[in-house]
């Protein structure tokens, strides 16, 4: 056991953990940081697109400073069928000034935030994986870590070990997840040069893009994604853990078959493939979010599940539940009470924030992945979609109206043969994108 | 009470080292940094020592501002105190002015914290790689040299003896000498530790101390860096990959795999330089 006592203790370098100990150590709390990586970052990966708001909040004009590849000017959406895409975008100069969003790679971001924090006056421990919580009846009063003497004690833990969170476990606030509340992801960093990723994008010095996918996953729930760094491009997909075994195909088998898309193996060829890796994404949203308080400990996070994953927004949630959950931590300290009482200022707070609130709205979609049929919506629809528009457009002396009919019955069949097959889906479709 | 100094270089990770294939150097940059490896074995019998007989523990190494991070590892491990000896005057030293600082740097340990009686260096560097630092630094402090050593097997503290393994390249040497030596480790003389918690604790605030040129006032200034470097590096160059001829065996089936290459080590020159007798198959 360390002789020495801390205020608080965060398990977890990242984006959660990091917001939380900066928050304490900036008022003065005296902080442990614990983190079981080389360094915040070493092994953490994302897609990954870094939003400005959240993290406004806790140090301005962060952007300035901040490891970062590229500023975002253009979203897409691309609805793939095997050899053809319905795409979307939108692109403004407005995300020039403000910046909205950039891309960036955690092995540089994570070591940087945490930076910030050790300067705020959060003592680092890394290299050091908490195996445990010291408990006194309900009241957790600490850690135990994986090194000699490796007990630490503090008036609150704050847990922000990530999806796969074995403290959350340990605690009982949740249990092993699902399958159908996680989605296995793979990613590929691919390195091509700086100007080949400008010309393919349309881009110019640090602007940057991101193409969101739906379709072309072997008929399962799953987004894919093809983001452009400075000079490497982020390509992956997560799939729903419960399809992948339904299924019984390899998550690299679904990515491969994206990087041979048509439309997506000219942006990446030539590439060199420099980084593969795989993580979990917590998908339950709004109806997996566990107690997040209790007498010496909160939670925050992955961890708590706090992921949205139709704007697939997972750092800024982290952000945003980490500082109030540090905020929560000095209040408590202030009064000298850190029992569940007291930390239940951070559930509420966390209840009157975009968290929660955006959590809610889509509250619905987990049910909606979960109970339909994952083929219907991940293929055979983005397939009818991709052949409508495909008669629509293709000029073949064919009467206008009698293509119009054609694609409409397209779909309908893709949606279950009837129009109110169609109306069905289309309502239970927007009931779970506004809960 | 006994003073162990181990120095200690901070090096680029070789595992991670490239050569940028344009200008035939090391990329450098990126590269992370970190205790120089055989230096860590040093320092694990420092502290085992320190375990046994109670001693104090002194780290010191000659770098950039940035190897304040090295130090602070043997902190954590278990080291007293940690000296950077860090000045531009110092920079581009080859092992002859390195070996000349690191030698005014142990007098002025002995200064501050009593007189050393063994004095800690790793084998060679993962970058320099001469080995000549240790030897250089016990001539110039006049203290038995023990390089090589893969085992500490007895130290009497009342006749100020100790006895180690040397390993040398047809043997070992079991050698006795009297206090004060210096030793220069093998991989083979211990497992580093793990630091505690406590450990890396005071660690994560420990600052450690910087001595500039300023500190020494008895430095010859010729002897020191780029002056004090007679070494002229002529030339650098990676040497060609060696051309090795791979024969590709199919793995299926692996007893057939198995046989074929049993056949081919016997048939190359390997299994009669390591002594192989070709069995009888059961
Ligand atoms: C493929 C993919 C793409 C994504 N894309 C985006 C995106 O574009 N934008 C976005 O905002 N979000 C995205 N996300 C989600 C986002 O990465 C997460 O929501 C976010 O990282 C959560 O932060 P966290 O701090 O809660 O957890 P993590 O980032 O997982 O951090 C947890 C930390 O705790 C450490 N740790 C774990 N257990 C222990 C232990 N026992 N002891 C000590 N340390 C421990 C880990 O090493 C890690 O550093 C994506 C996720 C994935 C997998
Ligand atoms: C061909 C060649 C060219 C070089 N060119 C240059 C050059 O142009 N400019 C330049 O700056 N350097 C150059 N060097 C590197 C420089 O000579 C060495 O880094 C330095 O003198 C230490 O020697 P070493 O790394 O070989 O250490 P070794 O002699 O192999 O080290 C043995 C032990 O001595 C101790 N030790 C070594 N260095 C230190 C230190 N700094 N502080 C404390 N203890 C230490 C450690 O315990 C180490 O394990 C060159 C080296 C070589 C081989």
């Amino acid at each position: 056991m360390a002789d020495e006592r801390f205020d608080a203790i965060v398990v977890g370098a990242g984006p959660a953990g990091t917001a939380a100990a900066y928050t304490m150590a900036k008022a003065g709390l005296k902080v442990a940081l614990v983190e079981r990586g080389e360094f915040p970052g070493a092994k953490n990966i994302f897609g990954g697109v870094l939003y400005r708001k959240q993290l406004e909040d806790l140090i301005p004009e962060w952007w300035k400073e901040a490891p970062l590849e590229r500023k975002i000017v253009e979203q897409r959406l691309w609805i793939l069928a095997d050899d053809s895409a319905v795409t979307f975008g939108h692109r403004n100069q407005r995300y020039h000034d403000p910046p909205n969003c950039w891309t960036g790679l955690r092995v540089k971001f994570d070591p940087w935030f945490a930076g910030k924090a050790e300067q705020a006056g959060a003592i680092p421990i890394y290299e050091t994986v908490v195996t445990g919580l010291l408990r006194a009846g309900e009241r957790v009063r600490g850690v135990i870590t994986d090194r000699d003497d490796g007990e630490l004690e503090a008036n609150v833990t704050i847990i922000a070990d990530g999806v796969n969170s074995l403290l959350g476990k340990q605690l009982m606030v949740h249990r092993e997840w699902r399958p159908d509340e996680v989605s296995l992801a793979v990613k590929e960093i691919i390195q091509l040069p700086k100007q080949t990723i400008q010309d393919r994008f349309n881009l110019e010095g640090d602007e940057g893009c991101t193409i969101e996918i739906i379709g072309h996953t072997c008929g399962m729930a799953g987004l894919g994604f093809l983001y452009t760094n400075t000079d490497t491009l982020s390509i992956g997909v997560g799939v729903m853990v419960s399809d992948l075994k339904k299924k019984r195909v390899k998550p690299y088998e679904v990515l491969d078959g994206l990087k041979q898309h048509p439309a997506i193996s000219r942006l990446i060829q030539g590439g060199e493939v420099k980084e593969y890796s795989g993580h979990l994404i917590p998908e339950g949203g709004f109806n997996s979010i566990p107690a997040l308080a209790g007498d010496g400990w909160m939670i925050c996070g992955d961890a708590a599940q706090l992921v949205n994953a139709v704007h697939r927004e997972g750092t800024n949630l982290a952000i945003t539940s980490g500082r109030l959950a540090g905020e929560a931590a000095i209040r408590a300290h202030e009064a000298g009470d850190f029992s569940a009482s007291t930390l239940a200022a951070y559930d509420e707070a966390i209840r009157a924030s975009f968290v929660y609130k955006d959590l809610k709205k889509y509250r619905g979609v987990h049910s909606l992945l979960a109970h339909e049929d994952a083929e219907q919506l991940f293929h055979r629809l983005p397939q009818a979609l991709n052949d409508a528009a495909y008669e629509m457009l293709l000029v073949d002396g064919v009467p206008k109206r009698d293509k119009q009919r054609k694609a409409i019955r397209r779909v309908k069949e893709a949606a279950g043969g009837a129009y109110m097959d169609l109306i069905r889906l289309g309502l239970k479709g927007w009931r779970a994108m506004n809960g | 009470m006994l003073h162990l100094v181990v120095c200690i270089k901070q090096v680029p990770d070789s595992r991670e080292i490239r050569i940028d294939p344009k200008t035939n150097t090391l990329i450098r940059q990126g590269v992370p940094a970190i205790v120089n490896y055989y230096d860590l074995h040093g320092l694990e019998e420092a502290l085992r020592i320190k375990d046994r007989h109670g001693a104090r523990v002194t780290v010191v190494t000659m770098g950039p501002p940035s190897a304040d991070k090295a130090l602070k590892q043997c902190i954590a491990m278990g080291a007293d105190e940690g000296v950077l000896v860090s000045d531009r005057a110092f920079a581009g030293a080859d092992t002859l002015a390195t070996s000349y600082v690191v030698a005014m740097t142990i007098r002025k340990a002995e200064e501050e914290w009593g007189p050393v009686d063994i004095v800690f260096c790793g084998k060679q560097t993962l970058d320099g790689d001469t080995g000549q630092v240790g030897p250089g630094v016990a001539c110039r402090l006049d203290l038995e040299q023990l390089t090589y050593v893969e085992k500490v097997e007895h130290l009497d503290l009342e006749r100020r003896e100790i006895i180690v393994h040397r390993h040398l390249e047809d043997g070992v040497e079991r050698v006795r000498a009297k206090l004060p030596v210096l030793i220069t480790a093998l991989a083979e003389l211990n497992e580093p530790r793990r630091a505690s918690l406590p450990g890396v604790l005071r660690a994560a605030r420990y600052k450690p101390m910087v001595w500039t040129t300023n500190d020494f006032p008895d430095l010859d200034r010729s002897k020191i860096g780029l002056r004090g470097s007679p070494t002229i590096v002529a030339k650098t160059w990676v040497p060609e990959p060696r051309k090795v001829n791979t024969e590709y065996i199919p793995a299926d089936p692996p007893e057939a795999a198995a046989e074929a290459l049993v056949e081919r080590l016997f048939a190359s020159d390997i299994a009669e330089k390591l002594g192989w007798v070709q069995g009888v198959r059961a």
